[in-house]
């Protein structure tokens, strides 16, 4: 077969078959998984709920959206578990921009008295093998039951009470930080209740 | 019989003789940056492999209907799709592949290997010549990626294919960045000290 010359109809035409096919295929598979793409998201955040909360009833889960105290642009999600009818915790979907590789996204389930019940990592780009100590026990477990008021959340070199991790006191800071903002709209929830 | 041995040739030289990612070195950005792991290795490269072999088959096929001078957009357009399909399967199927894949599976558009190859062997070539030729180079590239995970996995983690083998920190180094040009450039030279150049 000979190939098609290059003039200007021969060019529109072919280009805008192959994007038109593309697209229409394209429209397929998204349908197609779609729904197991947003599954998976809620099964990871349920997951990520259920990790960092006592038990509590699904479908009493409150979500709400609401404004970071640093940043007006950037929304914070809360989830306010109810077991039956009583508030067994909240969970604060917060962030620290401090992280030694930038972002770190965590989960802080705070139980109704402001007890820090779990925290649980979501998301992070720090040092493997220094910053990401912080997803094991020997550094997380320091803050589990523990009060702001009898614990100060600040690494120790800053006069706090959290042992940072060796060699990787910004990602320790970073993570105080995140519990810091974590608590600013945890008091925002209980004082508009 | 001589065109049985031209079509096994297709496919065997993206193995090891032209390799793409340890003897042309293209595709070095995924080569580097995802290798942290044999597991993102092996899937990195399956991923790069499936866009391959469909994008070559099907540029293939239509290499007399595109006119020249709009042919790279239309290849181009062409490898979009099926990388979306690509992203789309695994994080519909796989999320905690494509989690740790991250932006590189979209990335793969931009891969040299696939447009190259779309360029210089697809647009010349039959649809059952470029599939082979697609199939093997896709496969030398997750040869390479997923002995270059292992490496870097083995000496950085202290784990095989996620399953530790030593207590403890491996020599750290080796999931960072610099770890990876040093296991690579190793690995090169190896390559090359066995195909005897």
């Amino acid at each position: 077969m000979k190939k098609k010359e290059s003039t200007l109809k021969n060019m529109l035409s072919s280009l805008a078959i192959v994007a038109g096919i593309s697209g229409v295929c394209l429209g397929f598979v998204y349908g197609l998984t779609k729904d197991r793409i947003d599954a998976a998201a809620q099964a990871k955040k349920e997951n990520a709920l259920r990790a960092v909360l006592p038990p509590f009833d699904n479908e009493k889960t409150e979500t709400l959206d609401m404004a970071s105290p640093d940043d007006a642009n950037r929304r914070i999600e809360v989830f306010k578990a109810y077991q039956g009818e009583t508030l067994v915790g909240v969970a604060v979907n917060c962030y620290t921009m401090k992280g030694f590789g930038g972002e770190i996204d965590l989960m802080a389930g705070i139980l109704p008295d402001g007890t820090l019940n779990k925290v649980s990592v979501l998301n992070m780009s720090e040092t493997p093998g220094l910053g990401t100590k912080m997803t094991d026990p020997g550094f997380y477990a320091q803050f589990e039951g523990k009060h702001p008021a009898s614990f100060d959340m600040k690494v120790k070199k800053d006069g706090g009470d959290v042992d940072a991790i060796t060699s990787a006191t910004i990602s320790s800071r970073a993570y105080c930080d995140a519990l810091e903002r974590a608590y600013k709209i945890f008091n925002q929830v209980v004082a508009n209740n | 019989m001589s065109a049985r041995i031209n079509q096994w040739k297709n496919f065997s030289k993206g193995i090891l003789k032209e390799n793409p990612a340890l003897v042309l070195m293209l595709g070095m950005c995924p080569t580097l940056a995802v290798t942290s792991s044999a597991v993102n290795g092996l899937g990195m490269g399956l991923a790069t492999t499936f866009v391959l072999v469909l994008s070559n088959m099907l540029i293939s096929a239509i290499k007399t209907q595109v006119p020249d001078k709009v042919r790279i957009p239309c290849f181009i357009v062409v490898i979009a799709a099926f990388v979306t399909v690509v992203d789309l399967l695994i994080k519909g199927f796989l999320p905690a592949l494509g989690e740790s894949l991250g932006v590189f599976i979209p990335l793969i558009v931009v891969n040299c290997i696939v447009l190259g190859r779309a360029e210089a062997f697809a647009s010349k070539n039959g649809v059952f010549s470029s599939f082979l030729d697609g199939l093997g180079m896709g496969l030398g590239f997750t040869l390479a990626l997923t002995v270059l995970g292992i490496i870097r996995e083995a000496l950085g983690a202290g784990s095989f294919f996620g399953s530790k083998f030593i207590e403890g920190d491996g020599i750290i180094v080796f999931i960072l960045a610099p770890g990876a040009f040093i296991a690579l450039g190793f690995l090169v030279a190896l390559v090359r000290r066995l195909s005897g150049k």
